[in-house]
């Protein structure tokens, strides 16, 4: 998702209804596995209880206080860690491209990204509990050597902030993995044309740098965004269930009716579908208009 | 930068001090950089550290490898392990049958069909794998007929254990279509499929021979790239596997996580150095950015 895709050489050919023969097994294959679980859910979402159409599942979406609950602390978490894990990746990527630092340690971080970026689901979790948790490593590093109780003092791995804490691991390297070839594309004649111009350092970035990279750095952060926000397996592993963020209610709806209404349970995935979508309209728009200047 | 101005000698000796400024700047850029980059290092190793420091300390006093001595000899391990392994050889060789005929041929044949197929390729973010086997598990769990006629096709693919691993090498190839797609067009935009083409139809190929011996071999290193990344998804996978009740190893995991201390942090970090090979390997091959995809 972070390369760009470049138009390629359109060679005019002569194509006819039999060409697109080619291509059915994968529009096949697209719809019985994407489009018709979608569609199934889509018309789930407008059905009562009988069977007959209905808007009331959307209705009771934003009037079930457990649902609105659910929604809030998912876009919470994942506008949280998208916000943290972009400055923070997009630091990271600024210093091992163009902050001067030596080559090895780009090549070594940006595997450590890809790798960290795929890290996720259960494992990740039982990390960031022997990390963490109350008998965790850094805690106890921490009590009893710089007498910091973190527990006592309001912290808590099963919790908004744990889980965030946790997020932010794949949610920095990720950043880092799209900034790079952002920050690579800053070309070195502007920066020695502000120089020679008798710009100051913080002008070259808050006026040139900044403003040229500002589309790449929002879009990516939606990109983070979604990426919290469709997490299921990670904040299972470590509640198992207790904090009530929307995949995880989305998961007991599968398990069991605990919405005692199907239809609400598919409006409810549907919502969560119609968020992602937007973000991705978002990031391909931001897209397009960071392409303008990069490369 | 409305306050410069080049046209008179006074501008000189104005443009040199800034540049003094900017070589200071940079010493002092430098020094954040390395901060964070430090930072960095201790968010991404000080749980790693963690984790194998845990694993290492099953018995009391003594550090070893007892848990991953445990972890190993529970058959189990390995039966989900197994599994696991093979629903990925199983999701790379299907999406390679699937994506590279389809890429070669909207490259050469279909240009129209490429803003469509992209599309398609970006919808596995759009549906997060939770509402793909909301959906999957709705539609596969009842019998597959024709619409309107009441004529069952298929029995539900639910109900069987090789229907249940179809449907999640299927949800698996969903999950996977938007590296794979990606990483096997990019392959075949630094090579010229076209005169490629010609050449192997003038000497009296046949699109098979074309595919597999000539359009294959091209595009190992992006199709290699493309496999690793699907299996370092699909190993660990959860989601997928505990709702259509498969005994991945994802699931596995997480069981012996509900009631065992040791195992579970050994086998995370052998899970950690299984993702670190593949993702190395990926760099190895492509010398390129490095990628990230993930169910998390």
């Amino acid at each position: 998702m972070a390369q760009t895709s470049v138009p390629m050489p359109v060679v005019k050919t002569p194509s006819n209804l039999k060409n697109w023969f080619g291509v059915t097994p994968f529009f096949l294959f697209a719809i019985l596995f994407l489009a018709l679980p979608s569609v199934y859910l889509v018309r789930g979402s407008f059905l009562n209880q009988e069977g007959q159409f209905t808007l009331q599942n959307y209705i009771d979406l934003f009037s079930t206080p457990a649902i609105v609950n659910a929604y809030k602390l998912s876009i919470q978490i994942s506008a949280v860690t998208a916000i943290g894990g972009g400055i923070f990746g997009f630091l990271l990527a600024y210093a091992i491209t163009v902050g001067g630092l030596p080559r090895s340690l780009r090549s070594a971080l940006i595997t450590f990204s890809g790798v960290a970026s795929n890290f996720a689901g259960v494992p990740l979790a039982f990390a960031f509990i022997a990390t963490l948790g109350r008998r965790g490593f850094l805690t106890l590093l921490l009590k009893d050597q710089f007498n910091i109780d973190l527990y006592r003092a309001g912290f808590d791995l099963y919790s908004f902030a744990g889980l965030s804490a946790i997020y932010m691991f794949f949610q920095f390297p990720l950043m880092v993995l799209i900034m790079v070839p952002a920050l690579d594309g800053l070309k070195r004649e502007w920066r020695e044309a502000a120089e020679n111009l008798g710009a100051t350092y913080l002008q070259y970035w808050t006026r040139i740098a900044l403003p040229v990279l500002l589309p790449s750095i929002l879009g990516a952060m939606i990109l983070l965004f979604g990426n919290a926000f469709g997490a299921y397996a990670t904040a299972y592993a470590l509640t198992g269930g207790r904090l009530p963020i929307v995949t995880i209610q989305i998961g007991a709806q599968i398990r069991g009716d605990v919405l005692h209404n199907p239809g609400l349970g598919y409006a409810m995935a549907m919502g969560m579908v119609i968020i992602m979508a937007i973000s991705l309209a978002g990031y391909s728009w931001l897209q397009k208009v960071s392409e303008r200047w990069l490369r | 930068m409305n306050n410069v101005s080049l046209d008179s000698n006074v501008a000189q000796e104005q443009i040199e001090q800034p540049k003094k400024r900017w070589s200071l700047v940079r010493i002092g850029a430098r020094f954040w950089s390395w901060l964070w980059f430090i930072l960095g290092a201790i968010y991404f190793l000080v749980p790693l550290y963690a984790t194998l420091r845990h694993s290492l300390r099953m018995e009391r006093d003594v550090i070893g490898f007892k848990a991953y001595q445990r972890a190993f000899e529970d058959p189990s391990f390995w039966e989900t392990f197994l599994l696991s392994n093979m629903l990925a050889v199983a999701t790379i060789i299907a999406s390679i049958i699937l994506i590279v005929p389809t890429a070669y041929w909207i490259r050469l044949r279909l240009p129209e069909a490429r803003r469509i197929t992209e599309f398609i390729t970006l919808m596995p973010f759009v549906i997060p794998a939770i509402i793909l086997v909301f959906g999957l598990i709705r539609i596969y769990s009842a019998p597959i007929g024709i619409p309107f006629t009441g004529i069952d096709l298929l029995q539900p693919l639910t109900t069987t254990k090789l229907g249940t691993y179809a449907l999640i090498t299927a949800g698996y190839m969903v999950l996977a279509m938007p590296y794979m797609y990606r990483s096997v067009d990019t392959g075949m935009r630094t090579v010229d499929i076209r005169t490629l083409t010609e050449a192997a139809q003038s000497l009296g190929a046949s699109w098979f021979t074309i595919i597999t011996k000539v359009i294959l071999p091209n595009i190992r290193s992006a199709l290699l790239s493309g496999a690793l990344l699907t299996f370092a998804i699909v190993v660990g996978e959860v989601t997928l596997a505990s709702f259509l009740g498969v005994n991945a190893f994802g699931p596995y995991l997480f069981l012996i996580g509900q009631h065992k201390a040791y195992e579970p942090a050994a086998l995370s970090f052998v899970t950690f150095l299984l993702t670190w090979v593949a993702m190395g390997l990926i760099q190895l091959f492509t010398g390129g950015q490095g990628q990230a995809a993930g169910a998390h």
